[in-house]
């Protein structure tokens, strides 16, 4: 148990020192988790963090090697139908018959849940109404990605797994998928999701866990995340031969391309040197801005690396 | 849904599935009957020795080729389409999902000897229609318990098969490597009378001249008793269990990678 979740939290995915080898491989090295009824969670990391083994012991769909897992209340290791009727899966590594249609599809998986949703809904709900008689070979990959989700909804779980929901989409579909995703919660489900989109698990997760190496690294409310960072970013650039820059100003990492970026917790002061520096030499500092560091700074940090080498894990 | 429906749904969309696939039906369906027409062809007006008096050939391959229709169905189909079926994904979205693996094994099993009847069905129509065979009347039983062992058979060895198939691309060669092979000694196209008697021995080990023979008796119109074959049905039934026994030890949900 992480000691600043609140207990009095109904939690729906409980797990504590969970470890998972294979062979000599320890691809998860003991952690904690703690997910509320009704939230949105992210797990974030990059390639080989150990992410998927996690979700997929949680799935049943993996043994663990030691630790106490609970889902629901059940142990996923079980195999038990019982929970399987009340979770939803969307993975990336899973597919359905390619001479089925859509209707068929979700009409077929619907038949294994006690009380599935409407299938003509949950289509709808997807956004492949259109598509109800294609045959899921003639679909397109985020079309056939959204029949995944479709699938994973229509036994209308209480919790939901999402596995990279978003990967190939455009950007429409992909603020279609979101708003699917805050749908959800906004009917009391939960959901756990993992991405290497920073901007997904901004706009979506109450809280967030980073894991690096089979470790969770950091956990928390995105906005705290950000704010544990605690510093302004102040990034321009400057075209042509490399300035220098005033007495006292440390960079954040090599300049590249002409691009500047300092990392300070006295925003007012750099800038006022920066600018003024800058005026004296006659330099101009394109695309000067001021941010916040950003959830993705804070995993670039946490990581040194960049999230998108953890593509399709 | 209770399990049993659970299995005739999927087995109904299974179905719609695979006839939806017209390259694939059409090769399950013209190959056996291919073989039928050609061996038929070439050899069908030989005269051919069986116990109790001597036959045309095309009384030796109308129940040859419908062994060979169960095989294929049931081993070369079903380990084949298995093979892709987990390569996919399909298999892992199903263990996922609450249905009771059985349903959704006994959905595709039974899909697979639906087809293997199907063929059998069309081989013995054929052979009355053209090749002047006698359908099985006394030895009915035993022909109708031959088959459902045969099939039972090679589904339980399609499912263990998978063991050792890596990937689905290699699944057909894999399968067909180990079948083709046994069916040219084992009396399905060709009758080996003349075989050396090490041979036979050898083919004797596998199922599947015991399938064929045994189904041989079936229609063999000088049989007049019920026709059962104890011996072959019992080694058949022993590599039913050793199938099973595998099949439920190594079988895999996961894609192999």
């Amino acid at each position: 148990m992480t000691p600043n979740s609140n207990e009095s939290l109904e939690a729906v995915i409980q797990v504590a020192g969970l470890h998972k080898s294979y062979g000599q491989l320890e691809a998860v090295r003991g952690i904690d988790l703690r997910v509320h009824r009704n939230e949105v969670f992210a797990l974030l990391g990059p390639n080989g963090a150990g992410k998927t083994t996690t979700v997929e012991i949680l799935e049943g769909h993996r043994s663990r090697t030691s630790g106490d897992v609970s889902v629901l209340g059940y142990d996923p290791g079980k195999n038990d139908r019982k929970l399987k009727e009340r979770i939803g899966i969307v993975l990336q590594s899973t597919g359905v018959e390619r001479y089925l249609t859509v209707f068929e599809t979700v009409d077929l998986f619907s038949k294994y849940y006690p009380h599935p949703l409407p299938v003509g809904d949950v289509i709808q709900m997807v956004g492949l109404g259109d598509q109800r008689k294609t045959l899921v070979r003639r679909l397109s990959g985020g079309q056939r990605r959204r029949l995944d989700v479709a699938v994973g909804l229509v036994g209308d779980p209480e919790l939901l797994f999402l596995d990279e929901p978003t990967t190939g989409f455009d950007p429409s579909a992909r603020r279609g998928a979101w708003e699917i995703v805050r749908n959800l919660r906004s009917l009391g489900k939960t959901v756990l999701l993992t991405t290497h989109y920073m901007d997904e698990a901004e706009a979506l997760a109450d809280r967030v866990a980073i894991m690096v190496k089979g470790r969770i690294v950091t956990e928390g409310v995105p906005s705290e995340l950000t704010q544990r960072k605690g510093r302004t970013i102040i990034r321009f650039r400057i075209d042509g031969e490399n300035v220098g820059l005033p007495e006292g100003l440390q960079l954040d990492q090599e300049v590249v391309n002409g691009a500047y970026s300092l990392t300070t917790d006295s925003p007012t002061h750099v800038l006022h040197l920066l600018t003024t520096w800058a005026v004296e030499k006659g330099i101009e500092l394109e695309d000067l801005a001021v941010t916040r560091p950003s959830l993705e700074d804070v995993f670039v940090e946490l990581t040194g690396a960049g999230p998108m080498e953890g593509e399709g894990m | 849904m209770n399990s049993l429906s659970l299995a005739l749904k999927q087995l109904r969309y299974q179905n719609t599935a695979f006839w939806r696939n017209p390259v694939a039906a059409f090769f399950t369906f013209v190959f056996p009957l291919m073989f039928l027409v050609i061996l038929n062809l070439l050899f069908g007006s030989h005269d051919l020795e069986v116990p109790g008096g001597t036959v045309n050939t095309s009384t030796f391959y109308v129940p040859a080729i419908g062994a060979l229709s169960v095989i294929t169905t049931c081993y070369t189909n079903l380990a084949i389409w298995m093979s892709f079926s987990r390569d996919e994904g399909i298999l892992k979205r199903i263990r996922g999902a609450p249905i009771p693996t059985w349903s959704f094994l006994v959905g595709r099993i039974a899909h697979a000897v639906l087809l293997g009847l199907l063929l059998m069905a069309i081989v013995a129509a054929a052979g009355v229609l053209f090749y002047d065979v006698d359908l099985p009347t006394n030895t009915l039983p035993a022909f109708v318990v031959t088959l459902a062992l045969g099939a039972a058979t090679f589904c339980a060895l399609g499912l263990a098969v998978m063991k050792v198939i890596p990937n689905a691309e290699a699944s057909p060669a894999i399968v067909n490597a180990s079948i083709l092979p046994l069916m040219f000694i084992s009396d399905i196209f060709i009758p080996l009378h003349d075989a050396p008697g090490w041979l036979t021995t050898f083919a004797n080990i596998f199922p599947v001249r015991h399938l064929s023979v045994a189904m041989q008796t079936s229609f063999n119109p000088f049989e007049e008793g019920l026709g059962f074959e104890p011996v072959h049905l019992l080694v058949l039934a022993a590599w039913m269990a050793a199938g099973m026994l595998i099949a439920l030890r190594t079988f895999s949900w996961e894609p192999r990678r």
